[in-house]
């Protein structure tokens, strides 16, 4: 009798000590905010033009966290559709919609003589990416432009264009080799024959 | 003079040389040919910027580009000549793409600019002779193309034990250097010497490898004239013991870290080339406008070395050393091993080219197709930089970014060594390269899209922080009316606003900050000076100290009596209608409330007896606040009270209308609920009955601001017809969106296309329409010239150009409007609603209306100079101030009546229940927003006239 009353009274005991250590854990070491939210943000472009269905990109992890589809964003192209895969374990889904796969990189220019100056592309923009006051010409910091195509709509004399941001020889960039070859060609001589008559 | 010690490094491999060919004829000099070709980039670093323009006369050595920042160079005409052309041509780039160019066209003459070079190069401080390299353009001639200056300077960083100049020349083919040793051994001994004065290393090495004797005996010899303290130290023949990192190792066994530069260990090394660049530059003041580049392969028929004036073109060179055509198969810049194909014959030969190749088909064959890796670990054995090139290409293939940066992917020279050995043929390299360049774009776009991210919050917390801030003055408001309230009940009669009051104080306000922050200011500068004893310092600023003293005294006492009298008087009246203004929006939100528990159980006559009560609620409280403002036009008050009535009013209608909308909202989710149907008839009432007090309101202001009007304007003919210009372009944009509109609404193949059909070719109508007026206003612009001629008043045109700016928004807004009604009726189709024709019976109408109104604003652009005309008599001459204040007012009331009009448009595209009552609805809202138009329009006129 004695033994069992020890044995449950240590128990009790050791139980007692680990429950504060954990709870004394808990309070010490807490994580602040959703680490998994943050990795994801991370992933995703940042571009914050809303295209998945949410205000900004940050949402749209925050939902994806909460088990909505990572195939939404079409700025990341599958690139970020991989990369979500990869962090979060899941299949890679290919990307909703017609989107490309690897879009390419735009920003929006301002014809800048039909600017009437109404302001709405400036409320439009959500990275504060254009410059311009009332009844002014407006125009686009091309820098800070990610190319979310939001301030396109809202222009009443229709004079913003989203153009294609071309490659010069500071930004090109080598081709990836094409890799082995499918089709042996000019690897066995008989080979190089057949094709030869094919 | 013993010889050092020399090392060696890991990997290498031995591929055939092919030196001889190239130095079987002395070296030669190219003719000038047609036009040289300066890129702006031929170093790493910044473009420069051109200094000169087309067509300028420039002569031989003068600079014309200046380095663009710190990273950057110089860049001089190589002749005399005419500048052509500043444009995009063909570089010497992997990439084969333009780049902006330098055109100089010889004249012949080659005339040399003044120059004399830097005698005094020893006595003058090395900064200044480092300045002076970097205004004669010299940049690492080797490789890269690294501003010399900038390297020395970086060599400053450390104490340097030994400087090391690269003469080693691995590259199959190539044999400039060598050619160069040979010709100008004295010249390069010279170079070293001031940039040995320069960077203060303990010892100096030349490198060369053991493949040169004649360069060596040459070199050797000098250095023993000389009796010179320049080492020379003969390494044997492995490739690639020119790359900057081995032949650091072959000298002084010392491993340039992995992301580390030579200067962190106490090493520089330089180009021969570059050597004699500074030579050359000290000497004789010959800035970097040629170079020796050995012109060879099996495609030429006089391999040889040549001194060629920068910007050459190749295919010159190619012509000069005898261009065997059926041989060329490739044409490379550079060496075998790490030059890159050029597309074109066009390209230039710039400051860091060494070579060109024209190889033949059997010298460069094609590369054999890649085959999989069978992980020999012959790449291994290959490596100069102790690199696993099968695990890199394994994470390059693979895309494992970060695994193939952990083993040191930045670390591979691209010396193509593992590429040369490799069994499967794998292009080793070239997947290097485009993985260094991925994982480049990748952290840049990282960079990019955290900047995004932070504006973005930044623009969100901003965003949030106004919303906040009107809250909690909202707050203040409402906490601050219901202690008034009574007084309000009992004293309902309301002067004016007091504005000028409240700026009054505001004023006195600022005035004391600043009076406050003066004393402080003085007080310290007083402390100082007390510190510092200066006895009449104290004295004055003590006087100062005083006057701000009392100053602040005086401003306080302004700042307590200023706000007290008034309130009590004029702020009062104003927050009385307020106050009712809020329990009309309170009782709305409670009879919303209601109404929605009402929806969802409409059996419940609790709650309809409610709904009913807060109607009277609200009712009663609407005709308390309509009491009040009707108080307040009563006694004569200035007009600025005047017009914030009608604000009010306006303010009115628009909640009224809000209401009213939502209630019927809830109709059409409930269609049969006669009460509600009730309601709306009691709100629509109330809403006529506001709408009549504003339009009651209205009609004061322009006769005063008639009476008043007086600025004589005019129109500035120009800017009118670059006003109705842009007007047809905004048109011209309105029928692409009507056609747009049109063409999805045939993809979703709705049932209205007819009438979408028709709505475009009304569009299109009104462009013409707009086109003709775009004439007619260009007329028009001009009579309005001859009417203030005839007139004789002077006109300003400023007062012109804003209103039509005005006008021309308002215009382009009402467009915008129209469009997005049409593309509310597409939206519909696609719901493939029922109802459609009802919506689309009433939408067309509602279009048709909005069109008119657009016209009719478009037609006041031409019709302003016939009323202009009629009114004859100059009214009374008052400030035009309240002029534009009336003008503003009944531009807000037009935007806002035109709000209204959308709003019903898209409510009747949502509930096409109701149809007909909003229609009805519309009607009067058109109907006002065309009262408000005309208005405006009249008010226009008459300013006009002036
Ligand atoms: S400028 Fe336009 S396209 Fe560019 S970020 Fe702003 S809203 Fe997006
Ligand atoms: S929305 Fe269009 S018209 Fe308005 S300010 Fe922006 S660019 Fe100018
Ligand atoms: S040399 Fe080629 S085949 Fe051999 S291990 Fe290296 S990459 Fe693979
Ligand atoms: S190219 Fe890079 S990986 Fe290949 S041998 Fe040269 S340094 Fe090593």
């Amino acid at each position: 009798m004695l033994t069992i009353l020890l044995a449950v009274g240590i128990l009790v005991a050791l139980s007692l000590v680990f429950g504060a250590v954990l709870g004394y854990a808990n309070v010490r070491f807490k994580v602040d905010g959703d680490p998994i939210v943050d990795q994801i943000d991370a992933i995703l472009p940042q571009t914050q033009c809303g295209q998945c269905g949410h205000p900004g990109c940050r949402p749209y992890a925050d939902a994806i966290s909460n088990g909505e589809a990572i195939n939404k964003c079409p700025p990341g192209g599958q690139a970020t559709v991989q990369a979500l895969a990869d962090l979060l374990d899941v299949e890679a889904l290919p990307l909703d919609g017609d989107a490309e796969e690897s879009p390419v990189k735009r920003v929006a220019v301002i014809r800048e003589d039909e600017c009437i100056g109404c302001t709405k592309c400036i409320q439009a923009c959500p990275v504060d990416a254009i410059l311009g006051a009332a009844k002014q010409m407006h125009t686009v910091i091309a820098d800070e432009c990610t190319g979310c195509d939001l301030c396109i709509e809202p222009c009443p004399v229709d004079c913003i264009d989203l153009v294609d941001v071309g490659i010069n020889t500071k930004t090109w960039s080598w081709e990836k080799p094409n890799g082995v070859a499918t089709h042996s060609a000019n690897i066995i001589a008989t080979d190089r024959s057949l094709e030869a008559q094919a | 003079m013993q010889a050092p010690v020399v090392y060696s490094f890991h990997g290498g491999i031995h591929p055939p040389e092919n030196k001889t060919q190239s130095l079987q004829l002395p070296l030669g000099r190219p003719t000038l040919p047609s036009e040289l070709v300066l890129p702006l980039g031929q170093h790493i670093g910044q473009p420069s910027r051109p200094l000169v323009e087309i067509g300028s006369k420039v002569l031989k050595g003068q600079p014309v580009a200046i380095n663009n920042g710190f990273l950057s160079s110089f860049l001089h005409a190589p002749t005399s000549g005419t500048v052509t052309g500043i444009e995009l041509r063909p570089i010497a780039h992997p990439s084969g793409l333009d780049d902006l160019c330098l055109i100089i066209e010889p004249d012949g003459h080659d005339t040399w600019i003044e120059h004399s070079g830097l005698k005094e190069w020893q006595s003058i401080s090395k900064t200044d002779v480092l300045a002076y390299l970097s205004e004669m353009g010299i940049v690492g001639m080797g490789g890269a193309g690294f501003p010399t200056q900038v390297k020395l300077q970086g060599a400053h960083k450390h104490p340097l034990s030994h400087f090391i100049i690269n003469a080693a020349e691995c590259e199959p083919y190539i044999t400039a250097d060598d050619m160069l040793i040979r010709e100008r051994s004295l010249e390069l001994i010279l170079g070293i010497e001031i940039l040995q004065h320069l960077v203060d290393a303990e010892h100096v090495i030349i490198g060369i490898e053991d493949n040169k004797p004649t360069a060596i005996a040459e070199l050797k010899k000098v250095i023993g004239e000389r009796n010179s303290t320049i080492q020379v130290a003969v390494v044997p023949t492995k490739y690639p013991s020119g790359g900057e990192k081995q032949l650091i190792k072959l000298l002084t066994n010392k491993e340039v870290p992995s992301g580390r530069h030579p200067a962190d260990i106490g090493v520089l090394c330089q180009n021969v080339g570059t050597c004699t660049a500074v030579y050359d530059a000290i000497y004789h003041g010959k800035p970097l406008i040629s170079r020796y580049t050995t012109l060879t392969g099996d495609a030429l028929e006089a391999p040889q070395n040549v001194e060629v004036l920068l910007g050459t073109p190749v295919s010159h060179l190619l012509e000069y050393a005898g261009k065997i055509n059926n041989k060329l198969a490739r044409l490379v810049m550079g060496g075998p091993m790490m030059g890159f194909t050029l597309d074109s014959h066009l390209v230039p030969v710039v400051k860091t080219t060494n070579c060109i190749l024209a190889a033949s088909n059997s010298e460069l064959p094609q590369p054999a197709p890649e085959q999989s890796c069978i992980r020999c670990g012959m790449c291994e054995q290959a490596c100069p930089a102790s690199l696993l090139p099968q695990q890199l290409l394994w994470f390059s293939k693979s895309q494992e970014h970060e695994k193939a940066e952990h083993y040191n992917l930045f670390d591979c020279i691209e010396c193509g060594a593992c590429s040369y050995v490799c069994p499967s043929s794998i292009p080793l390299v070239q997947y290097y390269r485009h993985t260094k360049a991925e994982i480049r774009e990748s952290k840049e776009a990282a960079v990019k899209s955290d900047i995004a991210k932070q504006r973005f919050e930044a623009r969100k917390a901003r965003q949030e922080a106004e919303a906040a801030e009107k809250e909690a003055k909202r707050l203040a408001r409402q906490k601050a009316t219901p202690a008034k309230s009574n007084e309000a009940k009992t004293a309902p009669k309301k002067p004016a606003p007091a504005v000028s009051d409240s700026n009054d104080s505001k004023k006195a306000k600022v005035d004391l900050a600043i009076a406050k922050s003066k004393l402080k200011k003085l007080e310290k500068t007083l402390l100082e000076a007390q510190e510092k004893e200066h006895t009449e310092d104290i004295n004055t600023i003590q006087l100062q100290v005083n006057a701000v003293k009392k100053d602040i005294t005086d401003l306080e006492a302004k700042v307590v009596s200023a706000p007290t009298p008034k309130e009590t008087t004029k702020t009062v009246m104003s927050d009385d209608a307020k106050k009712a203004k809020i329990d009309v929006a309170l009782i709305g939100t409670k009879l919303k409330k209601a109404q929605k528990q009402l929806q969802e159980d409409p059996d419940n006559s609790e709650l309809k007896d409610k709904v009913s009560n807060f109607e009277q609620e609200l009712k009663a409280a609407q005709s308390k606040l309509e009491s009040l403002v009707q108080d307040k036009v009563s006694p004569p008050v200035e007009k600025k009270a005047l017009s914030d009535e009608a604000k009010k009013a306006k303010v009115d209608v628009a909640l009224i209308s809000t209401k009213l909308k939502k209630v019927e909202k809830q109709l059409a989710d409930d269609p049969n609920n006669t009460e509600l149907k009730g309601k709306i008839d009691t709100f629509k009432n109330d809403l006529n009955a506001a709408k009549e007090r504003l339009s009651q309101l209205s009609p004061p202001e322009p006769s005063t601001s008639q009476e008043k009007v007086e600025k004589p304007v005019s129109a500035a003919d120009q800017e009118a017809q670059k006003k109705l210009k842009i007007d047809t372009a905004i048109a011209k944009a309105a029928a692409k969106k009507a056609d747009k509109a049109l063409k999805k609404a045939i993809d979703i193949n709705a049932d209205n296309i007819e009438n979408l059909t028709k709505q475009v070719a009304d569009a299109n109508a009104r462009v013409k329409e707009l086109e003709a007026a775009v004439g007619k206003g260009q007329t028009s612009s001009s009579t309005d010239k001859e009417s203030t001629d005839s007139s004789e008043i002077k006109p300003t045109q400023k007062v012109v150009t804003d209103e039509e700016k005005k006008r021309k928004i308002d215009l382009a807004i009402a467009k915008a409007a129209v469009n997005k009604a049409k593309k509310g009726i597409v939206a519909l189709k696609e719901q493939g609603k029922s109802e459609e024709e009802i919506a689309a019976l009433g939408l067309p109408e509602k279009l048709n209306a909005a069109e008119q109104k657009l016209a009719d604003l478009e037609s006041g652009d031409s019709q302003k100079t016939p009323s202009n005309e009629h009114l004859e008599t100059p009214p009374k001459k008052v400030s035009s101030e309240p002029d534009k204040e009336t003008l503003k007012q009944h531009k807000v009331a037009a935007a806002l009546a035109k709000a209204q009009v959308n709003k019903l448009t898209r409510r009747l595209e949502l509930e096409p229940d109701n149809a007909e009552q909003i229609k009805q609805e519309l009607e009067q809202a058109k109907q006002k927003q065309q009262e408000a138009d005309s208005k405006l329009e009249a008010l226009t006129n008459t300013q006009e006239n002036r």
